[in-house]
């Protein structure tokens, strides 16, 4: 007797279990199947893919030390040729290896970035649209005012107080990103909130912060996904540009705005230094925007047909 | 209407106190001592006490904020650390280069976006379609900073046809504001896209097209009339990008505008003048945006609706 009660709860655990998996692996691949058929988002996702495993596997293929940053004065201004795809730089160092390291910061400093506004913008967000009401209004007016102050600016804002650092790049940048995470949070757990299972989730007597973390937040990834890969993307931007101002990521450590800065004073005579370290901008920003675009697309419901 | 109006424009004091509140906060951890910055290292300590009494320093945090404001409302923002020049009249004679490139860019964008984003959408999936949606999309990936490099390269270097740094004519303008037109251009042309093609497919459309209205009324009198709102918005938002983006740009380009004055100075450590350019661009985001809420109220005839049944719920409650 005993065996079979056990059996019979096991299987019952088993096939919830396996109900659970089963739903959750669907939906992912639902929208992996919409994703798929969306030809750009796909050229994206492997443009993204190849740059990522060309910067992280760097070490393999490249020197750091001898090809990024030591300088070889006699090697200097050379022309792209065999030897240096991208020929070299006004200290001799060669351009190709320099922007492979300088993918590496940029994606470092994107994600990182994402990290930061991701979980205190969730936090944020996500607690104004749980609890409503007085708390909802204080929490988005406060972020009203963040927002009033353009990114850029509240960037250069942090790091003229505290100085230009890796560190406080990534500070400055997730801090900058906050607010909007935050209404983009908010708005997509607003939407689930009205659902049946939240209700179902309240009434077993299940604690705020599991149903928030639980249950809301991973049904309403999708908007905080394309959002997150848009924060990636416009993080690459601003990073270059506040490096291209000289409050970014400082000599000789290899960054692509820092790089086209100096490329800036070299453009009468040298411009193919100006232009490779603008093209790996465009590309990562543009894959990323590409695969936000169809991760949007694919998880639109109203496409769903 | 008008009380909504009367409200937004109220609501953007808080929103100023809160800004210039963040910004005092966060430059109060700015780390140096102003007083040797003035007088240099070589004075005696007592100078030091003096001036650092002078200009209050040793009072606490809200104290000074509360000065800092009190002042900053009758148009005093402090001297400047470096020069000991009044920070306001460094600001205002700077303020017109950065303005002039965030306006002229934003008008220009408007100018090419919203006509191209309109026959992107009534050409769905055709070329002109395709090869206007593939600019927009270079134009948002690419740095402004970069594609102005990028003109500079070919139509100063190469070409010679216009000069590539300084401000003295019309001419030193046209560069500068095309570049820092692609990115609002680009999300300009895209949310006029996107609108359109919802608001194409609505009855009302078809209503108009049945009664037998020519076809450019039904785009531009009763499409994109109703489209319109969201890429309202989005000029909003992207002044606030544009102005950032004017400050990179002017460095390109060696312009003597705001970007450069608050670069300068936090190299050179100089808080009065990074929290005043900062707040400056802020607030001037902020009235832009305040600007575009007043414009919905008239291209959205629903808002004064909904505001005056929100109006009649309060008065029942």
């Amino acid at each position: 007797m005993t065996v079979v009660k056990n059996d019979s709860v096991n299987t019952k655990e088993d096939v919830l279990k396996k109900a659970h998996q089963f739903k959750k692996k669907s939906q992912a691949k639902a929208v992996w199947i919409r994703y798929k058929r969306n030809k750009l988002g796909m050229f994206g996702l492997i443009v993204f893919c190849l740059m990522a495993v060309a910067v992280l596997s760097a070490n393999i293929y490249l020197d750091y030390e001898e090809q990024a940053i030591s300088q070889n004065l006699s090697e200097r201004f050379k022309f792209p040729s065999e030897e240096n795809i991208l020929g070299t730089d006004q200290y001799g160092r060669d351009v190709f290896a320099r922007i492979i390291y300088g993918g590496r910061i940029s994606m470092f400093v994107g994600m990182a970035t994402v990290c930061v506004s991701l979980s205190m913008g969730s936090l944020i967000g996500a607690s104004a649209a749980y609890y409503g009401g007085r708390i909802d209004n204080i929490l988005m007016r406060i972020m009203d005012i963040f927002l009033a102050i353009p990114n850029t600016l509240m960037a250069i804002t942090i790091i003229a107080a505290f100085g230009s650092s890796l560190f406080n790049l990534i500070l400055a940048m997730g801090i900058s990103n906050i607010p909007r995470m935050s209404r983009i949070v908010r708005s997509a757990v607003l939407s689930v909130m009205g659902q049946e299972y939240i209700e179902a989730a309240r009434a077993c007597g299940t604690s705020d912060g599991r149903i928030i973390f639980r249950h809301i937040l991973p049904n309403a990834m999708g908007p905080i996904l394309v959002q997150v890969t848009q924060t990636v993307a416009r993080t690459v931007i601003t990073v270059a540009a506040l490096s291209f101002i000289g409050l970014g990521i400082s000599e000789p450590t290899p960054e692509w705005g820092g790089m086209l800065s100096e490329a800036k004073s070299q453009l009468r005579y040298y411009p193919y230094l100006a232009i490779s370290p603008g093209i790996a901008i465009v590309m990562m920003v543009m894959s990323l925007t590409l695969v936000g675009d169809g991760l949007r697309d694919a998880l639109d419901p109203r496409l769903k047909n | 209407m008008l009380k909504y109006i009367i409200k937004r424009i109220l609501w953007i004091i808080p929103i100023i106190v809160g800004v210039s509140f963040i910004i005092f906060f966060i430059m109060d951890f700015t780390p140096g001592d102003p007083a040797i910055m003035i007088l240099g290292e070589g004075a005696k300590s007592e100078e030091y006490e003096a001036l650092r009494n002078e200009l209050g320093l040793n009072d606490n945090f809200f104290v000074r904020y509360i000065r800092y404001i009190s002042n900053a409302v009758r148009g005093d923002l402090g001297k400047s650390y470096r020069t000991n020049i009044p920070v306001f009249q460094e600001i205002i004679s700077r303020l017109s280069y950065t303005l002039n490139l965030a306006v002229v860019s934003t008008i220009i964008a408007i100018i090419i976006g919203l006509p191209v984003g309109v026959v992107s959408a009534v050409k769905q999936y055709r070329a002109v379609d395709n090869i206007s949606l593939g600019i927009s999309l270079v134009l948002t990936s690419m740095p402004e900073f970069w594609f102005a490099l990028m003109c500079i390269l070919l139509f100063s270097l190469k070409l010679k046809w216009l000069p590539s740094l300084g401000a003295d004519s019309w001419k030193h303008f046209i560069l500068p504001a095309a570049t820092a037109c692609t990115n609002t251009l680009a999300s300009i042309l895209r949310m006029t896209r996107s609108t359109m093609l919802e608001v194409i497919r609505q009855d009302y459309i078809r209503t108009a097209r049945a009664k037998g209205a020519p076809e450019r009324t039904v785009i531009f009198g009763h499409a994109l009339r109703n489209a319109l709102l969201p890429v309202v918005t989005i000029i909003g938002v992207n002044f606030g990008l544009a102005l950032g983006g004017a400050i990179v740009v002017e460095q390109v380009f060696a312009l003597p505008g705001l970007g450069q004055l608050m670069i300068n100075a936090v190299k050179s450590k100089d808080t009065p003048m990074v929290i005043a350019s900062v707040l400056f661009s802020a607030i001037i985001a902020s009235l832009v945006n305040l600007l575009v809420d007043i414009v919905y109220v008239y291209i959205d005839p629903r808002l004064k609706s909904q505001y005056s049944a929100v109006k009649a719920k309060k008065v029942k409650i």
